[in-house]
């Protein structure tokens, strides 16, 4: 049980998510108890305004949670400041930046930030850093194009390899394969399963793509309208909580294959 | 890398165009000075002694305002630009000079509320630029106030315009009930002007710039950061509040002086980054900054050396020059361009 402990990285307990008004308190999600571990592919799963959003902004602190802890390298989320955080988590996201006029190479040294003096001198170390990150996402070609003249999946990876140059333990990304094709789609989760391996990083991220995350993830979270369950895909499936998903009118889960069939 | 050799030939030309600009502009006025005199003036050693004065009393002090307006106003509109997301931001969307407005038009339309003999000496200069200082510097107060409290930038921005149409609104009222004279000497002030400034005055000015200056260049790489929206930024260690009121406090300081000195000049701070973006295609604030000064300058001379009307006694204001010349330039790129850089 110790032994586990060391490789836990990010733990909530009895975290609860959700929204303040003044009036009372909006919950979305309640009783989460997830344990994440260190260099691991991990896939967050439910069905639309489930609160898959809502869970990652409150992990990555751009939300407050209702109630319970969050723990990233066992510190306390809370007693964490911006700045230690932005050493240890970063972020991939659905909003689009506000300028597309940075060409790729100066985009992903913006991940350099948290190390870098007042100014934001690169030093040799950061760029051989910026130049690794470029080359793991295999868009070294692409450095001096400027984002505008990139395609989804393009900036996407970009994106990634931003999120790698920030050097942190724990990556975060929220639907990362929206508005991709079948192939990139494929492409960008098999890529964050070879960044966990080759990196030793835990990456967390959302998705619609159940069926890939099944396949590639070591450990999936799923968010179903009663509970959040985080475990192992093959485990998943076995105690059929995949089936809960979504209502059965429709589509329903094949165990044996690990995918999902429209009703006839 | 190449781009830096690009860049470095760019900000070499910015240079020696700013540095003609300046002569020339010294040069040009209702009585032309060769421009051998003029470096001869500049070093005190002219022998005729009318250009001398009117060099070192006259020319050079308001060659040197040009600079600080036309650089000042271009790097407070390109800070808003950024912080605020938006390519239609300027210095001013703040409500700075809307505030400076209301603190003249208080002095100027309401000094018959105070009465004969005062309100002639309540009318000086420095009364008109404490008028202004004060004026924004309480707007700008509350701007600060309430953005401490709003987390969305958005709404600082449409805040900062309300302000305006209130200080607006108050203007209104205070004009109609003035005398046509009042109402001229206000309007006066609104046309801007870049002379009469006096070597103290003009000290104190630069002072309030550098200050500004600074704040700014200390934010460049914050503002890099705000180039991917706030929650990137944050996720990059950046405190959202603190960054947010240096940028603020810097415009402020810089725009406010500006209009405290040389009236509410518009336009610049708008069209400024715009023109630079086109022409060095980034967005990356370490560039775009000291490009943005450079080139605020050297349009402020220029539009000030076609405002003095060379070799006539009239001089236009300032505020329809900016406008007139930089208009059409800045829809002369947007359509050869065809693609607004931001």
């Amino acid at each position: 049980m110790t032994k586990k402990n060391i490789n836990i990285i990010l733990k909530t307990e009895n975290l609860s998510i959700g929204y303040k008004t003044k009036r009372e308190d909006l919950v979305v999600a309640s009783n989460i108890n997830i344990e994440l571990e260190k260099g691991k592919l991990i896939g967050l799963v439910g069905a639309n305004g489930i609160g898959k959003s809502t869970l990652l902004r409150t992990l990555i602190k751009v939300q407050p949670s209702l109630s319970g802890l969050i723990h990233i390298n066992n510190k306390d989320l809370n007693q964490t400041s911006v700045q230690e955080l932005a050493k240890q988590l970063s972020i991939v996201l659905t909003e689009q930046m506000t300028s597309k006029n940075l060409s790729v190479y100066e985009l992903v040294a913006l991940g350099r930030h948290p190390y870098t003096n007042w100014i934001g001198n690169l030093s040799q170390n950061d760029i051989e850093i910026i130049n690794r990150s470029l080359e793991l996402v295999n868009i070294s070609s692409l450095k001096d194009k400027k984002c505008f003249e990139l395609s989804d999946g393009q900036l996407q990876k970009v994106m990634i390899a931003r999120a790698l140059a920030q050097d942190t333990d724990i990556i975060v990304l929220d639907e990362p394969t929206t508005h991709l094709d079948m192939y990139h789609k494929a492409y960008i989760l098999k890529l964050l399963q070879r960044l966990t391996k080759e990196t030793g990083k835990t990456i967390l991220f959302s998705s619609h793509e159940i069926e890939l995350a099944i396949q590639l993830c070591d450990t999936m979270i799923v968010m179903t309208d009663n509970d959040v369950i985080c475990d192992q895909p093959c485990n998943l499936i076995s105690e059929g909580i995949f089936e809960t998903l979504f209502p059965k009118d429709l589509i329903t889960f094949d165990n044996s294959t690990g995918s999902f069939r429209v009703s006839k | 890398m190449n781009n830096n050799k690009t860049y470095r030939i760019q900000f070499l030309t910015l240079l020696i165009v700013l540095l003609l600009c300046f002569l020339v502009n010294i040069s040009l006025g209702s009585i032309s000075i060769p421009l051998g005199n003029v470096i001869e003036g500049l070093f005190g050693s002219l022998e005729n002694e009318t250009w001398q004065i009117i060099i070192k009393d006259f020319r050079l002090p308001k060659a040197i305002t040009a600079i600080l307006v036309g650089s000042g106003l271009g790097i407070s509109g390109l800070l808003m630009q950024t912080l605020f997301r938006n390519p239609l931001a300027g210095p001013f969307v703040l409500g700075i000079s809307s505030g400076a407005s209301l603190g003249v038009a208080i002095i100027i339309l309401g000094s018959g509320l105070f009465g004969g003999v005062f309100a002639t000496y309540l009318i000086s200069k420095w009364s008109i630029v404490i008028a202004a200082s004060l004026g924004s510097f309480l707007v700008l107060l509350a701007v600060l106030a309430v953005s401490s409290k709003v987390r969305d930038t958005m709404a600082i921005l449409i805040i900062g315009l309300m302000f305006g149409s209130i200080t607006a609104a108050v203007v209104s009222v205070l004009s109609y009930f003035s005398t046509a004279e009042q109402l001229q000497q206000y309007i006066f002030w609104g046309f801007g002007s870049l002379s009469n400034l006096s070597w103290n005055e003009l000290s104190l000015f630069f002072g309030l710039y550098i200050l500004g200056l600074f704040l700014a260049v200390f934010s460049i790489k914050n503002l890099n950061s705000l180039l991917l929206g706030d929650n990137y930024a944050k996720s990059l260690g950046l405190s959202l509040k603190r960054s947010r009121l240096v940028i603020i406090l810097a415009t402020s300081l810089i725009a406010g002086t500006i209009t405290a000195f040389a009236g509410p000049i518009a336009f610049i701070g708008l069209a400024i980054p715009h023109l630079t973006r086109q022409i060095f295609r980034t967005s990356n604030h370490r560039i775009l900054l000291p490009a943005v000064l450079l080139f605020g300058a050297i349009v402020m001379l220029v539009c000030d050396s076609i405002a003095q009307l060379p070799s006539s006694d009239y001089v236009l204001p300032i505020n329809a020059i900016t406008a007139l010349v930089g208009a059409p330039v800045v829809i002369w790129l947007l359509v050869r361009q065809r693609k607004m850089m931001f």
